[in-house]
């Protein structure tokens, strides 16, 4: 009980000064605060933005121990050979992976948090707000998507450069437009595309034995793809293997089961939008449709540089890359997202649409998730807009079918009426 | 011929500490006070000074806008003070009652004869007229104005809200008279909803259009019937009176009498025996609530519902329109871990480690905490859910923050009333006081719009 009192006693210390929100974002960690309602309802149901974030949070944690542990089972995997009669106990869930994986990834997610958290704190102090949950989430996020070899510094500039840029600027939490996880990996991608891209940076040590006679390879699957060698990628990989993540890719992003898994917890505990979900997976379905149908036509010749992803099966984009990872975790933020029921679906289903074109398309980077989310985050707004002036449209249909009794003697009624119609 | 209305979106919030179906007679009261925050937007202008004697039903003021319109007194006695607040602007009326009740007896009219002018002059003198609610704006009804409808929802769903079928039982008789008088008063129907299941004797008023409502909370809420059965438009009124105002009004339609009396339910998990009580408007709560007994020192005390009401305390007076008074725990304590612990015992929209959706009927002991901190709106969504209208509420609400009039009147502001925003604002994530906002943004479009 000494805690609670001591605590209260520093809260009451701080108030009105200019530490109050450091302080009040630790004591809040601990404690739900002791205030009660003021004004209109007297009671209030026990969720709040602590406890979203957390689920979400809660959501992501498997993706990050399954990162672990395939950081080091690609690592090893590269140099030794695949093994020959994968067993998961003997050779994915070993110290010997789980240390390699500690070590690379937990940095990542150390610098994430600890250096966007220092942003938010610092603003929020300025300021003179409370700390808000949105960087919860987003710092749990970035470690998840970015190649695991990513130098800490760079890391860190981008984290600055996303919540300084994507965020505060706007007003913090609940007030921006571009996910800032998601600006943060762009802001990787294009400040450094050498190093974000290419294929060496999916596996471990690749880049620092590149040229040497230990060199080895971390080519992504998307990689293979875009290259056209298909066949070399389907002799490496089996649908199975990627199913399950058992390949190279960003961090968190490569296990799709993972992250079903989570995406159906975030739908069952009513965290996450569905239909943003559905839609977005109805969305890349039809766009792969539409390009194997194009093959099967015949329209691309198999010297063509789309060929590889145009004819790769459609379902199987769902399974490769960070299209399963982007539409469960990075659409469904309802901040940056579309906030009408209505407009969810047209949003959903346009991120899985275009996500699959940019795969396509882009010469220089096969994934276009995080282009298309980002794309959509702009158009988001647009969206809703159109779905609201629908409302608003049959709110004045009504109007127009209505008589309106004249309010006064001087029949004011008859004349609002014409003027809105 | 009744119509049906079935009510899908919502949540019921099932509270212990209901009150029984009895009713016991509360102690007469020593001193009776108006509070002049029940009458949004009215400013009075006294026509009794501190210290003379009244009349129960003798007018105490008057609104400066609409002169005609009088506020009376519950009861006969000598108006011993005026409470004034900031820039002398008058808070509360109080009165010291008379051991013996002196009535002011008015002229009645004839309900069959008389016109919608008389009865409306009658109703304005006699203090009858404050009862009746307009939308837009959720104020007392401006008598200028023709209503096109008038609603009156019989359908209790608010949490521990007095049950109108019990309350009702026997007034039918004043009911009936203060329908066949509003029936005048508005070129329209006169809209009455009910439970579907349960027996209400609004069912057998005549002269009216009968609905029988069905549904999570708020299909109770008289805004959320009106959406579903005649919207307001832009440049619309329609009146809204809720029953156990009808029976005052009846009686003072065939009596003469303004009759303050009225059964209250004090309800709450801090009531001892919670149960009903005949008292009068502006009575002392202490009257019937120590009668009840109440388990700890420290707790809320609501003049109304839990969702609505407003805050007063063991000193307060019953309010001129409430008919429940709650009592429930302060919630003044640091929960360890709150945030991110499961928990079984506090009700969640959502399934977020909360196991409220296991047990819908299960009846909680809800404090008054915050359960979390005020945060900027980020979640969407949710609001929906519980939220019937044909509007968009988190898109009204932003455009009430930002006074967009504009926005305001398109998204259907005109609409609502602050107490239809309850249950988003019990649900809400970010802990935005919706009620507030839906209030400002109403006083804004008024004041600009008129």
């Amino acid at each position: 009980m000494g805690l609670k009192e001591k605590m209260h006693e520093i809260k009451l210390k701080y108030q009105g000064k200019k530490m109050a929100p450091a302080f009040n974002a630790f004591h809040t960690f601990l404690f739900t605060p002791n205030e009660t309602t003021h004004s209109g309802s007297h009671l209030r149901a026990v969720d709040d933005l602590k406890r979203t974030m957390n689920t979400v949070i809660l959501a992501l944690v498997p993706c990050l121990l399954f990162g672990i542990f395939n950081a080091g089972y690609q690592h090893y995997s590269a140099i030794n050979g695949f093994p020959e009669n994968f067993s998961l106990f003997e050779h994915f869930i070993n110290w010997e992976n789980f240390i390699l994986g500690a070590t690379t990834v937990l940095p990542l997610v150390v610098v994430s948090y600890g250096v966007g958290l220092l942003v938010e704190f610092i603003f929020a102090v300025i300021k003179g707000h409370e700390v808000e949950e949105g960087y919860l989430v987003t710092g749990m996020l970035v470690p998840l998507i970015v190649p695991i070899d990513t130098p800490l510094w760079m890391l860190a500039v981008a984290v600055v450069f996303g919540v300084v840029i994507g965020k505060e600027v706007f007003g913090g939490t609940g007030m921006n437009i571009l996910n800032p996880a998601l600006t943060i990996r762009a802001f990787l991608f294009f400040a450094y595309p050498t190093w974000m891209s290419g294929d060496k940076v999916w596996v471990h040590d690749a880049v620092e034995r590149a040229g040497t006679a230990d060199a080895i390879s971390g080519e992504t699957i998307l990689g293979y793809l875009a290259q056209g060698n298909n066949t070399e990628m389907y002799a490496k990989y089996d649908l199975s293997e990627m199913f399950f993540g058992f390949i190279p890719g960003s961090v968190g992003e490569t296990s799709t089961l993972l992250i079903l898994l989570g995406g159906l917890f975030l739908i069952f505990t009513k965290i996450a939008s569905w239909r943003i979900m559905l839609s977005a997976v109805l969305g890349s379905l039809a766009m792969g449709l539409i390009f194997n149908m194009v093959v099967d036509f015949g329209w691309i010749p198999e010297y063509s540089k789309f060929y590889g992803l145009m004819s790769f099966d459609f379902w199987q984009h769902l399974i490769v890359g960070g299209l399963a990872f982007g539409i469960v975790y990075m659409a469904t933020d309802p901040v940056t997202g579309s906030q009408t029921n209505k407009g969810k679906w047209i949003y959903g289903f346009l991120i899985g649409f275009i996500s699959v074109m940019i795969r396509v398309f882009n010469p220089g980077y096969p994934e276009g998730v995080f282009l298309a989310i980002l794309l959509m985050n702009v158009f988001a707004p647009t969206i809703d807009h159109y779905v609201i002036r629908g409302n608003v449209r049959r709110r004045m249909k009504r109007m127009k079918n209505a008589t309106i009794l004249p309010d006064t003697v001087d029949g004011a009624g008859a004349e609002l009426k014409a003027e809105t119609v | 011929m009744s119509k049906d209305i079935r009510i899908k979106k919502g949540l019921n919030i099932n509270l212990v500490g209901a009150a029984e179906h009895t009713t016991s007679k509360a102690v007469s009261s020593n001193t009776y006070a108006l509070n002049l925050n029940d009458f949004h937007g009215i400013t009075p202008k006294m026509l009794v000074k501190e210290g003379e004697e009244v009349k129960a039903g003798e007018p105490l003021f008057y609104d400066k806008k609409m002169q005609d319109m009088h506020f009376v007194s519950p009861v006969s006695g000598e108006l011993v003070e005026i409470v004034r607040g900031a820039r002398r602007r008058i808070l509360t009326l109080k009165v010291l009652a008379d051991k013996e009740q002196d009535y002011m007896i008015h002229k009645v009219p004839d309900l069959d004869t008389a016109d919608a002018e008389e009865l409306k002059t009658y109703l304005l003198q006699t203090g009858g007229w404050p009862f009746i609610k307009q939308r837009p704006y959720d104020i007392i009804a401006n008598p200028q104005k023709t209503p096109k409808a008038i609603f009156i929802s019989g359908y209790t769903t608010a949490p521990l809200a007095a049950e109108l079928d019990y309350v009702l039982q026997d007034k039918r008789q004043e009911m009936q008279a203060a329908i066949t008088a509003l029936a005048k008063l508005t070129p329209g129907k006169i809209h009455v909803s009910v439970g579907k299941k349960g027996d209400s004797v609004l069912e057998r008023m005549k002269g009216v259009e009968l609905h029988k409502v069905s549904g999570p909370h708020p299909a109770g809420l008289v805004g959320t019937q009106i959406n579903k059965i005649d919207p307001v438009n832009k440049g619309e009124v329609v009146w809204t009176i809720t029953p156990q105002d009808l029976v005052i009004m009846g009686e003072l339609l065939l009596t003469g009498k303004f009759n303050a009396e009225r059964v209250v339910a004090l309800a709450g998990s801090v009531i001892k025996n919670p149960k009903y009580y005949v008292t009068k408007i502006g009575a002392e709560i202490s009257t019937f609530l120590y009668a009840s007994g109440v388990k700890q020192e420290k707790f809320r005390l609501i003049n109304g519902d839990v969702l609505t009401g407003s805050k007063t305390n063991t000193e307060g007076y019953l309010g001129f329109y409430n008919n429940t008074v709650t009592a429930i725990p302060e919630g003044d304590d640091y929960e360890f871990f709150g945030w991110n612990k499961p928990v079984f015992d506090k009700i969640s929209s959502t399934r977020a480690l909360t196991f409220s959706w296991l047990q819908p009927n299960k009846k909680y002991d809800l404090d008054t905490n915050t359960n979390g901190e005020h945060r900027a709106f980020v979640v969407t969504g949710r609001y929906e859910e519980v939220f019937p209208m044909d509007i968009y509420p988190l898109q009204l609400l932003k455009a009430c923050m930002v006074k967009d009039l504009d926005e305001m009147e398109q998204l259907g502001l005109y609409e609502v009333a602050p107490e239809d925003f309850s249950l988003t604002e019990f649900i809400c994530i970010s802990k935005q006081p919706h009620q507030q906002i839906i209030r400002e943004g109403l006083d804004l479009l008024q004041e600009e719009i008129g």
